[in-house]
């Protein structure tokens, strides 16, 4: 079975990833659908990230020298390109080493100021978060509950997988502070409704962080239309490399935002016994930068917007559909979250029968076939649905329907494997 | 096939018929031991006599390398001395870390030795080893009472 209707031609696309020219297993074609857990990198990407050290490589900000007058502008030049990513003005965008640090910084910034900070949390004060949250979006909170004495409540989940929004208005309550939650969940695939949220929260005065981990990568983003206050999301899960995040925040909010990380780079003025701090973003980059990942984050930025988020959620949309499809004819085959397509993004989990994950995930392993088992950092989802690990096939613009096909394929033959031994 | 090297009939038998499940109502110490990498758990419970593991009995959740090793570990220390058990927990390390350079001793290990496979599969050496560092602990505790 094929996507003749796809938008994208994964065959020309595949050819931009060097990856997908070598084998695994003895021989066996690479079907990488793991991409939830880390993307594979464009030629284009480890090019400019590489050509950075090579020709361009220098402390940012700093040095009165040709080489750092092109860094600087090198990394700020990336700044722009996130900021026109994610349609924002270029003084929101904060790099950070990931994801899990921007988080971080949000919730030791709001308890790491003096009193007189508007965002101080206190005892009494309310943090909302979701039962679907990676681990990166609900332990920063817990624990800044925990540090301040403030009260961690959470949206739970349906057995469908949805948010269940019928305690809304009890949930966010006048004495929230912080929502917290991912805009797509990274086991279910489902897409958040941000809409009732935000106005909710807006309208009890809290500020909404974004988890955009796994939808910033594969569709259009607009933080004004979202409406949400802070916004993180990976650069490597978005064809760019390890060790760079973006953190965006409102202007008004990120100017009277404490910092988080002290030292080189973040002040206004320094004297033995106070310091001073420049505005954002610099007074949230603390020390010399991931500058040349920040360059291979624009650039796969870049390559994303050439190839069209559109057209690359419409593809995965598509297998998407042919996966659930395929699993639905599996009798032993159980999918978690929506079943549908609807509200929904390139991410399936699910469990066959009486095979562990583990053993499924190893199996499919055998014939080439990358797909992730576990918990996937999300252990609370995992135990509401009542069970300990499933397997997560995840999908981006490199994928094509013949993978899907294969993991269908592959499934089938593991049940076969386990099925008389 | 390659994974045939992984999965031994003997695991998987174990894995479908486990031994010694089901904690046993007699005293002895339990410890609690989860593989966080992937949610896998297993409770051993171990009583020691006299320097004799007099019982092993366990109960988990997990793939069919963790749930066979932990079954195959409690058949095998059981009514050994302490030494002879904590023998045969060292060359079960050792053969877990041997990247698939070693067949282990069977005069050792037993049925064990069916577990070589996972060493070349370096995600799932620590499902092989959950149960087996569960008994460790729980050994060391009971001997200190």
């Amino acid at each position: 079975m094929s996507n003749s209707s796809s938008p994208l031609d994964t065959a020309v696309i595949r050819r931009d990833f060097p990856i997908f020219t070598r084998t695994v297993r003895d021989g066996k074609k690479l079907v990488y659908l793991d991409s939830g857990a880390t993307s594979q990198k464009p030629e284009s990407v480890i090019s400019a990230e590489a050509n950075f050290y090579r020709m361009h490589n220098a402390a940012v900000h700093r040095g009165a020298h040709q080489l750092a007058e092109e860094a600087t502008e090198a990394y700020e030049g990336a700044r722009e390109s996130v900021a026109k990513f994610l349609r924002a003005t270029v003084d929101e965008i904060i790099f950070t080493k990931s994801a899990t640090e921007s988080l971080n910084l949000l919730a030791y910034a709001f308890s790491s100021g003096d009193s007189l900070n508007r965002f101080q949390i206190k005892r009494g004060d309310r943090i909302v978060v979701t039962e679907m949250e990676h681990h990166a979006n609900l332990i920063p909170w817990q624990q800044l509950a925990k540090r301040t004495g403030a009260e961690l409540v959470w949206f739970e989940v349906t057995p469908e997988g949805r948010l269940d929004l019928s305690k809304i208005s009890e949930l966010i309550n006048s004495d929230t502070r912080i929502v917290a939650l991912t805009h797509q969940s990274n086991v279910l695939g489902t897409i958040n409704p941000l809409e009732q949220i935000v106005a909710r929260a807006h309208e009890v005065g809290a500020v909404v962080v974004l988890d955009a981990c796994q939808s910033a990568p594969h569709k259009a983003i607009d933080v004004e239309k979202l409406g949400v206050d802070f916004l993180t999301f990976s650069g490597h899960k978005a064809l760019g490399p390890t060790g760079i995040g973006v953190l965006w925040g409102r202007s008004e909010l990120l100017e009277d935002l404490p910092p988080f990380l002290f030292g080189g780079s973040m002040i206004e003025n320094v004297s033995m016994l106070d310091a001073t701090w420049a505005p954002s973003p610099r007074r949230f980059e603390a020390g010399v930068p991931n500058m040349a990942q920040a360059v291979g984050l624009a650039s796969a930025l870049e390559y994303l917007t050439n190839v069209g988020l559109e057209k690359i959620s419409a593809h995965e949309l598509l297998l998407t559909e042919q996966l659930l499809a395929g699993l639905a004819n599996i009798e032993e085959a159980k999918v978690f979250g929506p079943e549908s397509t609807v509200d929904r993004g390139g991410t399936v989990s699910f469990t066959v029968g009486a095979i562990h994950p583990h053993d499924l995930g190893q199996y499919l392993d055998s014939q080439g076939i990358a797909v992730r088992t576990g918990h996937h950092c999300a252990w609370p989802l995992t135990r509401k649905f009542g069970i300990t690990a499933t397997t997560r096939a995840s999908f981006y613009l490199y994928n094509d329907a013949s993978e899907v096909d294969a993991l269908l394929a592959g499934i089938a033959g593991a049940q076969e494997y386990f099925k008389d031994k | 096939m390659e994974l045939d090297s992984l999965y031994q009939q003997v695991i998987l038998d174990h894995y479908k018929r486990p031994l010694h499940k089901g904690l046993s109502k007699n005293s002895g110490v339990q410890v609690h031991h989860i593989n966080p990498s992937c949610g896998d758990e297993v409770t051993v419970k171990v009583s020691v006599n006299d320097g004799v593991v007099a019982e092993v009995t366990w109960d988990g959740v997990g793939c069919s390398i963790s749930q066979a090793s932990v079954s195959m570990m409690s058949d095998l220390v059981t009514g050994l001395g302490i030494k002879e058990a904590n023998v045969i927990l060292d060359e079960f390390t050792a053969l877990m870390q041997s990247k698939g350079t070693s067949a282990g001793d069977p005069e050792i290990l037993d049925d064990a030795v069916a577990f070589a496979g996972v060493s070349k599969y370096p995600a799932r050496i620590k499902c092989a080893l959950l149960g087996w560092m569960a008994f460790k602990d729980a050994s060391v505790q009971a001997q200190a009472q």
